[in-house]
């Protein structure tokens, strides 16, 4: 059975291919894709309308599956945080994820292992084990591996595996039990705050670890532009260090938390101005290898409460895309660029067999429609969190349909 | 004839009469912060009325009697709630104070559940103190009646900076032109905060004082002159506000030690000789003596205010009290005409 999606823009990140043609799916694969592909052997045809054709996007950091939320923002593959119910720190669980996860047949979801034993950074989790049952990375999550004497074990006993190590980029000791950026706006509302400089010092710390052992290492979220010099001044010095961002960063700045609006409270704190203006620049240059959604559903239960007690996090599948465009449509960033970020990235990053459109590869790809306009509205979000700070707010760019491998499992009416 | 004061020093009269002809036209009183000049002169020129009251022999005044004020504390205080107590009784409410000790909270009940549990008590007043920054606003929108804000986390405490602006007020004759000094811990006080607000709404030149330590960051941009050394603070200042110094930020952490701190910032006579001859010596309490300031300074019967403002304290209070249920009053008797 073979199906055309024709007159499509098809955008192969992989390749930096970007022409309208045709692109042809057998059974669950990529048969190919072309202006000139005969599509008369084709059971069905599909007709695009111009519409943007590209690789399924990989998200590298969700705290939950949530996979109908996932689908309808054109994402085909979760990279599964450590940080569940039972801490993915032991192939047991690891095993348990992706074995529901091939199952499943809808969304992939790949589980990061813990880097360390119950997350508690201390002793070196068992990163071999959970590698082979197909852990694609290891972090700590939401706080960094603080002890340099561990991190510079772990990044060496890694590095023999050749796995990726993601930190969570924060001076533990500045960051300890802070809210906000450190700034007017946390000096004016009373709230614990954690300078930019905590961000940056961590990357300096972990990034000579990284010269020192050879190994490969990766910031979860960059939130500074602190945090960007650092890890650009890394690069340019021949480190093999990567980082992302979360397209929410890219939108706010530290006024969202005015009036104590707990739903713009995420870990690291939304920043000032100035920072929020270096993270766009660093997408634009390739210092920011990849966006994630840090997709974190939470209740109203534990986000109505004073500023302090309230959770972090924000739902984050669904306005991935359209959050991540508005920076193209603003010309701050080019849509090639764009959605590297989104798709071969983090496949390379994370040694994953999706994020392309060549031929033979699984059918995980999306078709969006980059200009087209709408309102997010958490009354209409398929997730059942409505954590979201964006309520009301006007974007373009929409999932039209997502296909993973080779079925077509969410479309837009 | 000209109706207007051409007096550079009273406020222009579009502000004594505003467009919308309330003088204070907010529910709640969560903070300093969005109040205008109006709004405030016209809660100091409510209390002061009071303050003649409460030096009469008999002090009660019911105009809001049959009104049920809760005082809801989550956080221990003794003079702030014996305060809000006093006077809402001396204006005829019915009061009953509540602290976290003997409260469901312990029981794992949420602020927001105890505040839809109060609420369907149908109070009039709620006063309230909670330790978390910006839990007051939350829980306020929850209630349908007023909500005063006693005190929440490092965020306000407006009714000790209404007092204060009072104290100052009555001893210096206005709040616009002074040079006050704000020494101590600011960067974990409420009270700090609200008057910074306050005295530079109302047109003072606001210092503060303190090591680096206790400052947060871009204080500054507040619209206050940040200074380290004690001397250079107090030159020519009119007013010196102590702050509280907490006993765990001295050990280490903020603070090498008490000697120190005193050595350096504590308000001694000495210090004071830089500051005007007249200058008015504030300190919202409870105080160290010998520690952010010395016995003899506080107890300077010249210049030491430290006793009025707790006077001051019971006046403001139900100057608050008053005016943020007036309306509710004036539409009772409505109803009743009716």
């Amino acid at each position: 059975m073979k199906t055309a999606y024709t007159n499509a823009r098809i955008i192969d990140p992989a390749t930096d291919h970007d022409a309208v043609g045709t692109l042809m799916v057998e059974g669950n694969l990529i048969e190919g894709y072309g202006a000139d592909i005969d599509t008369s052997a084709a059971t069905e045809t599909i007709d695009c309308k111009g519409r943007i054709l590209c690789p399924g996007f990989i998200d590298m950091r969700a705290h939950a599956v949530d996979a109908a939320s996932a689908l309808a923002g054109g994402i085909t593959t979760i990279i599964l945080q450590p940080d569940q119910t039972t801490i993915i720190d032991s192939d047991a669980v690891v095993e348990r994820i992706r074995h529901r996860s091939v199952g499943s047949q809808i969304v992939s979801v790949y589980p990061m292992g813990a880097a360390t034993q119950g997350m508690q950074g201390k002793q070196i989790a068992e990163i071999g084990q959970m590698q082979q049952s197909g852990a694609v990375a290891f972090t700590d999550c939401n706080q960094a591996v603080s002890d340099a004497q561990v991190m510079r074990r772990l990044l060496e006993y890694a590095g023999h595996f050749d796995a990726l190590v993601v930190q969570y980029a924060e001076n533990a000791e500045l960051g300890a039990g802070t809210i906000a950026h450190e700034g007017e706006v946390a000096t004016r509302l009373g709230l614990a705050s954690t300078p930019s400089a905590a961000e940056a010092m961590q990357i300096d710390q972990d990034t000579r670890l990284a010269d020192l052992t050879g190994a490969r290492l990766h910031f979860a979220l960059i939130s500074s532009k602190e945090g960007v010099e650092a890890v650009r001044a890394a690069k340019a010095r021949g480190s093999r260090v990567t980082c992302s961002t979360a397209p929410h960063y890219l939108h706010l700045n530290d006024n969202a938390v005015e009036g104590y609006r707990t739903f713009a409270k995420v870990r690291p704190p939304f920043r000032s101005e100035e920072d929020r203006l270096a993270l766009i620049e660093a997408i634009a240059d390739g210092t920011i290898d990849t966006l994630v959604s840090d997709h974190s559903p939470k209740s109203a239960d534990v986000k109505r409460l004073p500023f302090a007690q309230a959770a972090s996090g924000i739902v984050g599948f669904e306005t991935l895309l359209a959050l991540s465009l508005s920076q193209v449509h603003a010309g701050k960033v080019d849509l090639m660029t764009m959605l590297k970020a989104l798709t071969i990235n983090p496949a390379r990053l994370l040694g994953l067999p999706t994020g392309t459109l060549a031929a033979g590869s699984f059918a995980d790809f999306v078709i969006f429609d980059p200009g087209k306009p709408w309102r997010i509205e958490t009354e209409t979000l398929i997730s059942g969190a409505k954590n979201t700070p964006f309520d009301t707010l006007p974007v373009q760019g929409q999932v039209w349909q997502t296909i993973a491998d080779g079925v077509r499992v969410f479309e837009r009416s | 004839m000209n109706t207007y004061s051409t007096d550079q020093s009273s406020y222009p009269r579009a502000d004594v009469d505003p467009p919308s002809g309330k003088l204070f036209p907010h529910k709640h009183l969560l903070g300093i912060w969005g109040l205008d000049p109006t709004a405030i002169k016209h809660l100091l020129d409510v209390a002061d009325g009071y303050v003649d009251l409460n030096r009469q022999p008999v002090k009660s005044a019911p105009t809001c009697a049959g009104l049920t004020q809760i005082n809801l504390f989550f956080e221990n205080s003794t003079r702030t709630l014996m305060s809000f107590e006093i006077a809402g009784k001396r204006l005829g409410l019915d009061t009953i104070s509540m602290a976290t000790g003997n409260s469901s909270i312990k029981k794992g009940e949420t602020m927001l559940d105890t505040a839809a549990t109060l609420n369907a008590m149908h109070p009039d007043v709620l006063v309230m103190r909670h330790g978390d920054s910006g839990a007051v606003k939350l829980l306020a929108e929850k209630m349908d009646c007023a909500v005063i804000n006693a005190g929440d986390g490092r965020a306000e405490h407006p009714t000790q900076a209404l007092l204060d602006a009072l104290t100052i007020r009555r001893r210096k004759g206005s709040i616009h032109g002074q040079t006050i000094v704000i020494s101590g811990d600011v960067a974990h006080s409420r009270v700090a905060r609200s008057n910074i607000y306050l005295l530079n709404a109302m047109g003072a030149r606001v210092r503060l004082v303190a090591p680096p330590t206790l400052l947060p960051a871009d204080i500054d941009r507040l619209g206050v002159e940040v200074f380290h050394r004690m001397e250079d603070g107090l030159a020519g200042a009119d007013v010196v506000m102590m702050l509280r110094l907490q006993s765990e930020r001295m050990n280490g952490a903020f603070l090498p030690s008490l000697r120190e701190y005193y050595h350096f910032w504590g308000l001694t006579r000495e210090k004071l000789k830089a500051a005007k001859e007249d200058v008015l010596v504030m300190h919202p309490g409870p105080m160290n003596r010998g520690v952010e300031i010395a016995s003899d300074v506080a107890d300077d019967l010249d210049r030491s205010a430290i006793e009025e403002q707790v006077e001051m304290g019971v006046a403001v209070r139900m100057a608050c009290i008053d005016i943020l249920t007036r309306d509710l009053r004036q539409k009772d008797t409505a109803e009743v005409r009716v």
